[in-house]
């Protein structure tokens, strides 16, 4: 007398038992990543501070799925640039967008990551767009936690849209190797223009 | 820490007569009580003070160069000026051609209460050198990297003088000098091009690396618990 084999499963058996639903892969996946972002903050300023006031209880970062902030590039999918980032700052930051695993994304939060903000002088780079790519700017000085929410809200939107497709969503920047610049130096210097007020900075005539 | 380490409680060479700290109040703009200070360095060095202000009971000194460090010095050392913390070294340079780049020291004496401003004028165009007073306040070391940083001053006697704000490749000058306009002096993208050349790990001082330099030279037994992990100096 030998073990009867089991019969297998009819499929009207399976549906009827078991959940089960169809979906496309690309969006389940990036459902997943949307509401599993591991955010590294590199806060330099007051930004970090309200960064900080986002992360807290008030507003509640983790209602988002960030309850696990990174502090180390390795385990970051999510860079957040909170504050202005000085010359001597740059080449940190670039290694730091470099050590990050993909698939990434950046927020540049407040105006001085954004685009130097009132830093228009000879120590801060203009927009960190400049170093590293960015997907969505946080504008204000600093904004408020509101702001940076609805910032993540916007990369949330932005990465349930991405197709797994799409080839060049995960391919890395390679700078020039001779200048190490993602974008062309003359693109640099345009968009870098003095603006606003620093167009009547004090100059020396000296 | 050393075994001759003894507290120092400030006011406490007025005596017990003295009388108690207070806020100065209705002080005027020029002129009212100097500090003795500015006249016992007049009285000590002869001909090295081009003038002695009052502003807003502030006594400032002005002194020749050549005489700077010894009066430091003196001021450092003498029981009756026991100027014992260098609060800042800086440098003011003004608008007008003519007028000569300030270098000021910033003293306190503890034990006297007193504040007393120290300046050596330095002509422009002319080298812009000072004598440093690392040997007699070790914490002048970072405070004159960077005035020599932002100003391009020379502080002769420092033992290691190196830019400490900007990095040490940093070509553009000196960037508090009136002539060196606020966006600096390369386009944005050669700025850009230049700070991401630097290597963001060679920033060890040459202190840190003469000591990593001397492990072969240290005890066995010292070598052994460094490597241990002990840290010691602390």
């Amino acid at each position: 007398m030998g073990l009867s084999p089991r019969p297998e499963p009819t499929f009207k058996e399976l549906s009827g038992n078991e959940p089960w639903i169809t979906t496309k892969l690309d969006q389940f996946v990036n459902w997943g990543r949307k509401n599993s972002l591991w955010p590294m903050p590199f806060g330099t300023a007051c930004c970090a501070i309200e960064f900080m006031a986002t992360a807290a209880s008030d507003y509640d970062l983790a209602r988002f799925g960030m309850e696990r902030q990174a502090f180390s590039p390795r385990q970051a999918d999510l860079l957040i640039c909170a504050g202005r980032v000085p010359f001597k700052l740059a080449p940190v930051l670039r290694r730091i967008w470099q050590q990050m695993p993909q698939p990434k994304w950046c927020i540049s939060m407040g105006a001085c990551a954004s685009s130097g903000g009132m830093f228009d002088n000879y120590a801060v780079v203009q927009g960190i767009d400049s170093i590293i790519p960015v997907d969505v700017y946080v504008p204000g000085c600093p904004p408020r936690p509101e702001g940076l929410l609805y910032g993540i809200l916007m990369l949330q939107k932005k990465i349930e849209h991405e197709r797994s497709g799409d080839k060049t969503l995960r391919q890395e920047m390679e700078p020039d190797p001779t200048t190490q610049l993602y974008i062309p130096p003359a693109v640099i210097d345009e968009v870098s223009e003095p603006f606003g007020n620093s167009v009547h900075q004090t100059r020396s005539g000296l | 820490m050393s075994d001759s380490f003894t507290p120092v409680v400030a006011g406490s060479a007025l005596g017990s007569k003295a009388a108690p700290a207070v806020t100065p109040k209705n002080i005027p703009n020029r002129g009212g009580p100097a500090n003795p200070s500015a006249q016992a360095i007049a009285q000590q060095f002869a001909g090295a003070v081009v003038r002695a202000d009052v502003i807003w009971g502030e006594t400032i000194v002005v002194v020749d160069r050549a005489r700077v460090h010894d009066i430091i010095q003196w001021l450092h050392d003498d029981p009756s000026q026991r100027y014992d913390y260098l609060s800042d070294v800086t440098a003011v340079e003004f608008r007008d051609l003519e007028q000569p780049i300030e270098v000021v020291w910033q003293l306190r004496s503890l034990p006297y209460r007193r504040f007393l401003r120290v300046k050596v004028l330095l002509e422009k165009g002319a080298t812009l050198d000072v004598p440093s007073v690392w040997d007699i306040y070790k914490g002048a070391d970072w405070l004159e990297r960077e005035c020599y940083d932002m100003f391009g001053i020379t502080f002769t006697g420092h033992p290691d003088l190196r830019r400490l704000l900007m990095w040490e490749q940093y070509a553009e000058g000196y960037p508090l000098r009136k002539d060196f306009p606020l966006r600096g002096r390369f386009s944005r993208s050669e700025q850009l091009r230049q700070a991401l050349a630097a290597n963001p790990e060679a920033r060890y001082s040459k202190e840190e690396l003469s000591i990593a330099d001397a492990f072969e030279d240290l005890p066995a037994e010292m070598k052994r618990r460094l490597a241990t992990g002990e840290r010691t100096g602390e």
